[in-house]
């Protein structure tokens, strides 16, 4: 008898309302909204930050239909865009009182019109690419070479200072494109340099060599080690860029590393090509600078600075927490000389803390500068678009030595790892190129929509219509599991938020005009049974069986195009690509189960059948009927 | 209703030669036409820049093109793109220019033209514009060709698994021969390879191979069921029992197809194209090459039934 257990049926019918419940969230539509960011990392997004829009918003007599938190920005919905423009002006207004120096970025945006219960459980819509919503793609390449000669520079400069502090006389050290190589007069003083080298620069390969009357050795990177740099290059590349776009006002700006040495950047809703590269371009500089503690302890002097007059030779800040403090305008370092950031705990007191590591050079002006103001304050600043923030001001409390200096005390954890990465956002990024750029308009997005939709839809009613002509009742039920191969295609799309292409759409057009395939399988075999004089109800159980296997063939070759169209694809390949594979996969459900499922329901009850409502079935010994 | 009413199996195998025949002329063809005109790679593959812009009106393209080359732009494609009131600009890599600002270059001079004719009315809007610098179209060409590797490799390591060797080497012969017939296409009338081409190519490459697979199923099938029957007979009638399902597989796919065709505009254009070459061979090639192919190679019963010895040995 063709009757399914009771667990087959409920998982269908579960699957089928997880599908229609996921897929749901595509039918409501968007509505207009304000995303409030923040720029700067010192500032936080938080549920004081919400209070202050709220009531901004309720003085403006701006209504909102919904004020979300996330876990990085705040999203205000509103009725209609005239709306959303008047809240944008309000908030900004708020937020940034001072244009040129905003502290968030308010930008508009889209957000889900689904209800929140919906939202809850993540069931969001289908993410949509940038060649459907219209933005603008770049990639960027970052110069792996660039950051390894850097690292050499540095690291050479290192030895000279390492090889002097340990008086071993050696007749010069350069780097030679990615190697460094010093020179000696004898074997002895070659080997105490090897050993030297061996014990404080664990990064680097040493071989000896000989070139003419010069022995050598030759440093060159780990591979272990050039690895760690450049992936610590692409890192900090990425950092900054977070950064700097953070200021565009971008709601959603996609920023990944993509491969070894690429970073692909996506800014949906951004049209202005030139500004978007201009800002990606830049980058922050960070300075080491003494406070004039003395000025800074007297409230008069503090009083006119912070009006705009300082006393000669200083500048004014304000220091996180609010206070202002005047910084000397001489330099003392700058970001070139910091070679890493790291947040991490003072071993001491167990205060979160960041390390920052510096250069030889680097390390003995910090040396002489520490020794000879302890007890005074120092500032680290960060200088972007010629404006500088005062990252921190710490108290040096004794001399710091050996380029490895700690700044602690009164800092969360959280607040730790900002400084560690702001300060690398500040130093230390190998030079990037674009390598691709896409500009989408936002019409032409539309447009793709359209045109991906329609295609679809005018296959799938030609298949349908057909189907259901030639097959009858077989042609119904097919139908309906290509109905449901599509509901759980897009309900997966929507909980994975796989970002949807146009290529995306057209996989899922070419999904179901490939999934409809097991079906005429599976009906065509039970007609083949038909033919050859089986029962009905045998009919159905041989010809479900029979297709399975030519199904699993079928379906594995296609899986393993799209496997490897998903490992070696990029781009609209792999939009292509990810759609393709879940198809495959949803159709062997959908066309096998859940068919199967309807058919067992239809039929399998009755237990003198006498026909299938399957479409003619041809028999050659009885001719034309 | 029924479309298929076969008496007798049909008997494929008796022009097998035929079809062998055919097949290694459109195949050289392809390949000769390869050679001699090659692929029209979009700039995804070359680099370079290409803009699409939309006016109110109907441009005068030869206007365009003399601004463009006024402004020092040389070899661009000006063309018109869907409708004439779109016009799409290609301009490839140079050496000297900073690469990644022609597209502000091009709308710059583009914004000249509408100013010296009827002013606003014909200013541009930028629709479109993408960028390739040329580190990228290498990659992607290797990429490419790795794909390629990796799924015939893959189709042969599993049809050899599930089947015999025999049926893997000739379904992936017969399904690359599709392949290069589509790119023969794509050369013959300089259609542009894009990107969505090549995964059309790879699924088209899939999808095919997965019509052999049925075929070589039923072919185990009556190797398994019926005795007595001579391999060209056998084949015979395992074209003859699935080719209403292959036919109306097809049609279906063919019919989605050619919706995407007629409503998915210009940037499905090329990739619906390609999967209706690559569906239209596919039924000859899966069928009529692949076919004949096992035959040659000399499959036999006995290799079947030992298979399903071993088979039943595995599933205990």
């Amino acid at each position: 008898m063709n009757r399914y257990p009771l667990w087959k049926n409920v998982a269908v019918l579960i699957a089928a309302v997880l599908g229609l419940l996921y897929t749901l969230p595509n039918f409501f539509g968007e509505a207009p909204a304000v995303q409030v960011a923040s720029v700067k990392s010192t500032h936080k997004v938080d549920a004081k930050l919400m209070a202050q829009v709220q009531d901004a918003l309720g003085a403006a007599a701006v209504v909102p239909q919904g004020i979300v938190l996330d876990l990085n920005s705040i999203r205000v919905r509103l009725a209609d865009t005239d709306t959303q423009i008047k809240a944008k002006d309000v908030i900004e207004k708020t937020l940034n009182p001072v244009a040129a120096d905003a502290s968030y970025s308010v930008a508009l945006n889209l957000v889900t019109n689904s209800p929140n219960w919906l939202t809850g459980i993540h069931a969001l819509p289908m993410y949509l690419g940038l060649d459907l919503r219209g933005g603008v793609h770049f990639l960027l390449q970052v110069d792996m070479n660039g950051a390894l000669t850097k690292r050499l520079d540095s690291i050479s400069a290192d030895l000279r200072s390492l090889l002097r502090d340990k008086n071993i006389r050696h007749g010069g050290i350069s780097r030679e494109s990615q190697s460094v190589a010093i020179r000696f007069r004898e074997a002895e003083t070659r080997e105490a340099a090897r050993l030297a080298l061996m014990d404080n620069q664990p990064d680097l390969l040493l071989r000896e060599a000989q070139d003419g009357p010069d022995l050598k050795l030759v440093a060159t990177l780990k591979p272990e080690a050039q690895k760690r740099i450049q992936e610590f290059a692409v890192k900090q590349n990425i950092t900054t860029l977070h950064n700097r776009i953070n200021e565009l006002g971008v709601a959603e700006p996609v920023i990944q590393q993509q491969g070894m040495d690429r970073i692909v950047v996506q800014l949906p809703g951004v049209q202005d090509t030139a500004k978007a590269k201009d800002i990606l371009g830049r980058t922050a500089t960070l300075e080491v600078r003494m406070v004039d503690d003395e000025a800074s302890a007297s409230s008069g002097i503090m009083e006119q600075a912070a009006r705009g007059q300082p006393p000669a030779g200083t500048e004014y800040y304000v220091e996180r927490g609010g206070r202002g403090l005047l910084v000397k305008k001489q330099v003392v370092l700058t970001g070139e000389r910091l070679t890493d950031a790291q947040p991490g705990f003072d071993n001491q007191t167990h205060e979160p803390a960041v390390h920052l590591s510096l250069d030889s050079a680097g390390a003995r002006i910090f040396k002489d500068v520490t020794r000879e103001s302890v007890g005074k304050r120092m500032a680290i600043l960060l200088i972007e678009k010629g404006k500088g923030e005062v990252v921190t001001a710490p108290v040096i409390r004794s001399e710091i030595g050996g380029g490895r200096v700690q700044i602690s005390g009164r800092m969360s954890t959280t607040e730790a790892a900002d400084v560690a990465l702001l300060l690398r956002a500040g130093s230390l990024a190998a030079p990037m190129e674009i390598i691709e750029e896409r500009t989408i308009g936002p019409s032409l997005g539309a447009d793709n929509i359209a045109k991906g939709f329609n295609s679809t839809l005018w296959g799938f009613s030609a298949i349908a219509t057909f189907m259901m002509a030639y097959y009858l009742l077989f042609g119904i039920v097919s139908v309906l599991a290509l109905s449901a191969n599509m509901l759980f295609l897009v309900a997966l799309l929507s909980l994975l938020q796989a970002t949807l292409t146009l290529p995306g759409i057209a996989a899922i057009a070419l999904a179901l005009g490939m999934a409809i395939d097991s079906n005429v399988l599976i009906n065509e075999r039970v007609r083949e049974e038909l033919r050859g004089g089986s029962t009905p109800q045998a009919a159905i159980t041989a010809g479900y069986e029979r297709a399975w296997a030519t199904i699993l063939d079928s379906n594995v070759t296609t899986l393993i195009v799209g496997i490897a169209l998903l490992i070696f694809g990029s781009g609209p390949v792999r939009g292509f690509a990810v759609v393709h594979c879940l198809g495959i996969l949803t159709s062997i459900f959908s066309s096998v189960v859940v068919s199967r499922a309807m058919v067992n329901l239809i039929y399998g009850r009755r237990r003198k059948l006498e026909a299938l409502s399957i479409g003619q079935v041809w028999k050659p010994g009885l001719g034309t009927k | 209703m029924e479309f298929f009413r076969i008496r007798k199996d049909i008997p494929f195998m008796r022009h097998a030669l035929v079809f062998n025949v055919i097949s290694l002329v459109t195949f050289l063809l392809a390949v000769f036409l390869l050679a001699g005109k090659g692929l029209h790679f979009s700039i995804e593959f070359t680099g370079g820049t290409l803009l699409e812009v939309s006016y109110a009106q109907a441009p005068d393209l030869d206007k365009l093109r003399k601004q463009m080359e006024a402004d020092g732009f040389t070899d661009t494609q000006v063309q018109n793109f869907g409708s004439s009131r779109d016009v799409l600009i290609r301009v490839p890599l140079s050496k000297d220019a900073e690469t990644s600002k022609v597209g502000d270059r091009v709308m710059a001079s583009l914004v000249k033209v509408a100013d010296g004719s009827a002013g606003a009315v014909l200013a541009p809007t930028l629709k479109r514009v993408e960028f390739v610098g040329p580190q990228v179209g290498k990659e992607l060409a290797s990429d490419g060709a790795l794909a390629l590797l990796l799924v015939v490799c893959g189709i042969v390591l599993y049809l050899a698994m599930r089947f015999e060797w025999r049926f893997a080497v000739s379904a992936i012969i017969a399904n690359l021969h599709d392949v290069v017939i589509i790119l023969g296409f794509f050369a013959l009338f300089q259609w542009e390879f894009s990107l969505p081409v090549l995964a059309a190519v790879l699924a088209v490459l899939g999808y095919s191979v997965n019509e052999s697979v049925v075929v070589f199923d039923r072919v185990r099938e009556t190797f398994k069921k019926k005795r007595g029957l001579t391999t060209p007979q056998v084949l015979d009638h395992a074209i003859t029992s699935t080719i209403s399902r292959t036919i109306i597989t097809h049609g279906c796919t063919q019919m989605m197809v050619t919706s995407m065709l007629i409503f998915g505009g210009p940037a499905l254009h090329y990739f619906a194209l390609a999967l209706t070459i690559g569906i239209l061979f596919g039924i000859y090639s899966s069928v009529l090459v692949a076919s004949p192919l096992v035959m040659w190679m000399g499959v036999s019963r006995e290799q079947f039934v030992q298979v399903k010895v071993e088979k039943q040995e595995a599933v205990v």
